[in-house]
């Protein structure tokens, strides 16, 4: 009853916090806690009221921030340290469940294909969007989670916010009239990555459309990522997606890659 | 959880019983954080994983012990500091704590 309601949480994307009692009284109790809007859906106990309501509360928490892990209680779920002597200790792991990040591509191109595969492979629900109905079908993007024909402002208007640092857009169109829009968009948002696909002289180019829309401002740029991805020598779009996906990683976790958009030089050599 | 839960739906389609096994903590280089999961049946087939493959052996074996006394679930500990590491270690020289319990709920 409890694992059909988590499986079905988790296959909807929904958020869900699992939680288990893996040391102390009622060892093995389990309690699911499945947010919706402004209401609170529990099923099971870990064996007291208090407890439950406690737990819960810390486990929603955690669950916002996309924790897993241990706390310990009393068996009514006490907290304090002095409300803990002299009582038995109830360890619950908290195992929380988040939505999947979402990548967003604009272009229906060959590279998009790729970097769904491998996106898809890391987990991400992805979204693919291109106006030309031609290209942007599910057909040619079998393992997009979603695929729409529109152009990018719209579709920011509906999804960026929700969008936030967990989640990319990489924009791969070379067409002006689509990449300016989307980048507009995108820094609208709080999305943690925007890649933007080109050469060096493409992207310098796109930088001075993007003044006459009156987006010049540093920290606006030092969010884009173009030439997008990281160097290593990149040929494929196969190849460019694990560029590109090595370097949404990098980024999340903050860690110093060596960023096409940090360098000059060849991309190719 | 979300890697094998196609497995455990087969299998409790077919009433196997099942232990899974959850990663509950690390302490040092571990290769799977918490919340890694494997699952076990009845007949021994497995899926998911809990580490690089160091200690799903050792997994397998608690996990049909569990479903056979009908224990309720323990934590169990596999690494460096064990007085089992050299049978059934992390070669990275971590901890992993583990929870492995039957699937009742």
């Amino acid at each position: 009853m409890i694992y059909s309601a988590l499986a079905e949480r988790i296959r909807n994307n929904k958020p869900v916090v699992l939680l288990t009692v893996i040391d102390g009284p009622n060892l093995g109790a389990t309690l699911l806690a499945s947010p919706n809007d402004s209401k609170l859906d529990t099923l099971g106990t870990l064996g007291d009221p208090e407890l439950d309501r406690v737990a819960v509360r810390d486990a929603l928490g955690e669950l916002e921030a996309g924790r897993t892990s241990v706390r310990n209680y009393g068996p009514t779920g006490q907290v304090t340290p002095e409300d803990l002597t002299d009582t038995p200790i109830v360890r619950i792991f908290v195992e929380s469940y988040s939505p999947p990040p979402q990548m967003i591509i604009f272009g229906a191109v060959d590279f998009t294909a790729a970097l769904a595969r491998v996106a898809k492979v890391l987990g991400y629900y992805v979204v693919v969007c291109d106006a030309r109905e031609v290209f942007a079908t599910k057909r040619r993007f079998p393992m997009a989670d979603e695929v729409l024909v529109t152009w990018p402002t719209p579709v920011l208007a509906k999804l960026g916010d929700n969008l936030g640092a967990r989640d990319a857009i990489c924009i791969l169109t070379h067409d002006p009239k689509f990449d300016v829009p989307a980048i507009q968009g995108a820094l609208a948002t709080k999305v943690g990555y925007i890649g933007v696909m080109g050469s060096r002289k493409t992207h310098a180019k796109r930088l001075e459309r993007l003044a006459e829309v009156g987006i010049s401002k540093p920290e606006d740029l030092d969010r884009l990522m173009s030439p997008i991805g990281i160097d290593i020598g990149s040929r494929t779009p196969e190849e460019t997606a694990i560029s590109i996906c090595a370097e949404i990683i990098g980024k999340r976790v903050g860690r110093i890659v060596p960023s096409l958009s940090n360098s000059d030089g060849p991309i190719h050599k | 959880m979300r890697e094998i839960l196609g497995d455990i739906d087969r299998w409790r389609t077919q009433n196997k019983r099942i232990a899974i096994a959850r990663v509950v903590d690390i302490e040092g280089s571990g290769p799977r954080d918490p919340g890694a999961a494997m699952a076990v049946n009845q007949d021994g087939e497995v899926c998911g994983s809990v580490s690089g493959g160091c200690v799903e052996g050792a997994v397998v074996a608690e996990a049909l012990e569990i479903l056979s006394t009908n224990s309720p679930g323990r934590l169990v500990k596999f690494g460096y500091s064990d007085d089992e590491a050299y049978a059934v270690g992390l070669t990275c020289g971590g901890v992993v704590h583990l929870f492995i319990a039957p699937l009742t709920w």
